[in-house]
């Protein structure tokens, strides 16, 4: 046996090949699939084209996200195609022997919060889901990736996909983060680094003692973006954060069995003296709350810093595309954002919904009202994380915050069910892109942490929480 | 099930000199309602394309009369974002064949693979020479080899590209992944059993 020290990628990749050919891609299993109503219809239309089933229905979860309303879920979805795309996915997963979660049940949501949230996500496994912040899940110390649809349609049908290995890289933090700087910061200034390309090709293990000292929540807003830096996933190493937040959820080992499952996970770490193809490493001390200005996430700054100038751009070939995007903007280069009033706040999606996001916004703003100026979202990531905030009374502090609360869904993360950011307007949101049209058509996104976001609520413009 | 097979191609090319282009501006989230494959093509850029009132801008290169064919040519890091597959199949679907780049995002190329559609990776050099060519003669026509791997101009330049092995065999013979999975059915029964 070899005593080649391995990497905790490649321990769990090598531990799911089915088969490895030469000359072909690894044909990787898959333990647990996740879909939703947008990138799967086309999938389950090619089995039956096929004449296929599922191979193992108990391995694959469904709930409606993107599309849903966030607002009168009782109701039929008003929107036709909308409406048609969810009842499609209904089907699908009736006729197909798929669990679905659909909208109203209690467990709905998200997709990539459901899936920790129900204990579904566990160290060690595959998971790959139509979506690419299905990276998300890495947190847990597991190979997560998103795919596309014709890749739904492999994992159906076989349970398995043909992939090749990415390369290694290590992203190390250490040190204390200062006060007002959280995770989405973290993962804000690794990208406005290394840009948004910059880890196209590989998959990421963050590493180093910040990371050790992040909650389960702040860890999956850190691998939820792994893929805004072109990353094909991120994974922490699971360790007793790991553990205690799993411990007891609905589908989880328990008893015994959770023990057991324990000890098998203590051994997930990456062995010593392994290598990986690239490894960064940042302090801690150097990140201040970010934000974004452009329209990519790379294109991000400290949020006291000024945006650069055409002269600054490392490369000259950047200079037509960063023109472009300063003016969909409608920002100057070398101009600050702070103090730059906001129309929009929108706390939500799959990076920045659950519980503790809420409950970070909600300590800040208690007992203050929202700036005439704004209109401010509140989207909870799913019915658990909406039902909990209530539990809490965060709901009463959003009201008389001038917030609204609304239902679960991907919400005004996309652009593609109703929540919308109107043309023109400047929207700060805990999402992940802030690609062009991406919050509705010429809308204009800040992106940043739910404190810079709360921040701005109360204020009406883009605020430095450390002064706030 | 079989795609239509890739060998090699000679046509004009459209210029997109942008760079990082995210699977949003390729194909917006509104417009991934469908539950078919077939009909992306008229919604291909939308938000660069049509005016709000749906009418064309002209001042878009596919707006363009000058610029046609079947090769897209863009600027580095395209296909980036959202995994959405529907992005490769509304570029197939407007009846491009080939993307050129110098650079392109995992999941877009993967799924370009998938659906025959040709993500070709060519240095900086190579594509800015590409879109110097066109700027100076739309109707130039660029060949793409994908036997012998090799993109060529008019002016006699040309430059190797990089492609799988296997994703070569699967284009040129229509070939897709799900049918190399079903033929490992029972080793995969076997290793689902072994760790459920």
């Amino acid at each position: 046996m070899s005593q080649t020290p391995k990497t905790l990628f490649d321990k769990i990749w090598d531990a799911h090949v089915v088969k490895r050919a030469e000359g072909y891609p690894d044909a990787l299993f898959i333990d647990r699939h996740f879909i939703h109503e947008v990138t799967s219809p086309q999938a389950f239309d090619g089995l039956r084209k096929r004449g296929i089933k599922v191979f193992n229905p108990a391995r694959t979860t469904a709930t409606p996200d993107h599309n849903v309303p966030t607002k009168d879920q009782h109701l039929p979805i008003k929107e036709a195609l909308s409406r048609h795309q969810v009842e499609t996915l209904s089907k699908n997963c009736k006729e197909f022997g798929v669990t679905l979660y659909e909208l109203g049940h209690p467990f709905q949501g998200i997709v990539h919060i459901i899936g920790p949230e129900l204990g579904l996500t566990q160290p060690g496994m595959t998971i790959v889901c139509g979506d690419s912040h299905t990276s998300t899940h890495g947190a847990f110390g597991n190979i997560a990736f998103g795919i596309g649809t014709s890749e739904v349609e492999q994992v159906l049908g076989t349970q398995c996909i043909l992939q090749y290995k990415p390369k290694r890289m290590k992203i190390e933090i250490n040190g204390k983060l200062s006060k007002g700087v959280v995770s989405k910061d973290i993962i804000l200034y690794i990208i406005s680094k290394i840009s948004a390309s910059g880890a196209t090709g590989y998959f990421v293990e963050y590493a180093g003692d910040t990371i050790r000292n992040l909650s389960m929540e702040a860890r999956m807003t850190v691998c939820n973006m792994s893929i805004e830096m072109g990353a094909r996933g991120g994974l922490i190493a699971p360790d007793q954060t790991t553990f205690d937040y799993i411990k007891g959820r609905k589908f989880a080992p328990q008893g015994e069995a959770f023990d057991k499952a324990v000890e098998k996970w203590k051994e997930l770490k990456t062995d010593e003296g392994a290598e990986y193809d690239l490894v960064l490493t940042y302090d801690a001390a150097d990140i201040a709350p970010m934000i974004t200005y452009g329209t990519n996430p790379g294109m991000g700054i400290k949020v006291t810093d000024r945006i650069p100038t055409l002269a600054e751009l490392k490369d000259i070939s950047e200079q037509t595309s960063f023109s472009k995007s300063l003016e969909y903007m409608g920002l100057e280069p070398g101009s600050q954002l702070l103090g730059k009033q906001v129309d929009y706040v929108f706390i939500g999606s799959c990076t920045n919904a659950r519980i503790e996001d809420l409950r970070l916004v909600a300590e800040m703003v208690k007992g203050k009202k929202k700036a005439a100026n704004v209109e401010v979202w509140v989207i909870p990531g799913s019915r658990q994380v909406e039902d909990q905030a209530r539990k809490e009374g965060l709901d009463k502090i959003f009201e008389e915050a001038g917030f609204e609360l609304r239902q679960p869904g991907c919400s005004a993360c996309l652009g593609m069910n109703e929540d919308k950011i109107p043309a023109g307007k400047y929207c700060i949101s805990t999402s992940n892109r802030n690609f062009e049209g991406r919050q509705g058509p010429k809308s204009r996104t800040f992106l940043a942490s739910p404190l810079s976001a709360a921040a701005a609520a109360i204020t009406g413009k883009v605020t430095d929480v450390r002064t706030f | 099930m079989s795609k239509e097979k890739f060998i090699t191609l000679k046509s004009t090319a459209v210029p997109l000199p942008i760079e990082n282009i995210d699977t949003d501006q390729i194909i917006p989230a509104r417009f991934l309602k469908a539950t078919t494959r077939e009909g992306f093509g008229e919604n291909l850029f939308c938000d660069w394309r049509y005016n709000n009132d749906g009418s064309p801008k002209a001042d878009f290169v596919m707006n363009n009369p000058k610029y046609s064919g079947k090769i897209l040519v863009a600027g580095k890091n395209f296909g980036c974002g959202s995994s959405r597959e529907h992005a490769a199949w509304s570029i197939y679907d407007a009846h491009f064949r080939v993307v050129i780049s110098s650079f392109f995002a995992d999941i877009f190329k993967n799924n370009a693979l998938n659906n025959a559609l040709l993500p070709i990776t060519v240095s900086e050099d190579f594509l800015k020479k590409i879109f110097d060519a066109i700027e100076k003669n739309p109707k130039t026509e660029i060949t793409v080899d994908l036997q012998n791997q090799k993109v060529s101009l008019e002016d006699g330049s040309s430059e190797g590209f990089d492609i799988n092995a296997y994703k070569k065999i699967c284009l040129t013979n229509g070939y897709d992944d799900i049918d190399y999975l079903i033929s490992l059915n029972s080793e995969i029964r076997q290793f689902d059993l072994a760790h459920s």
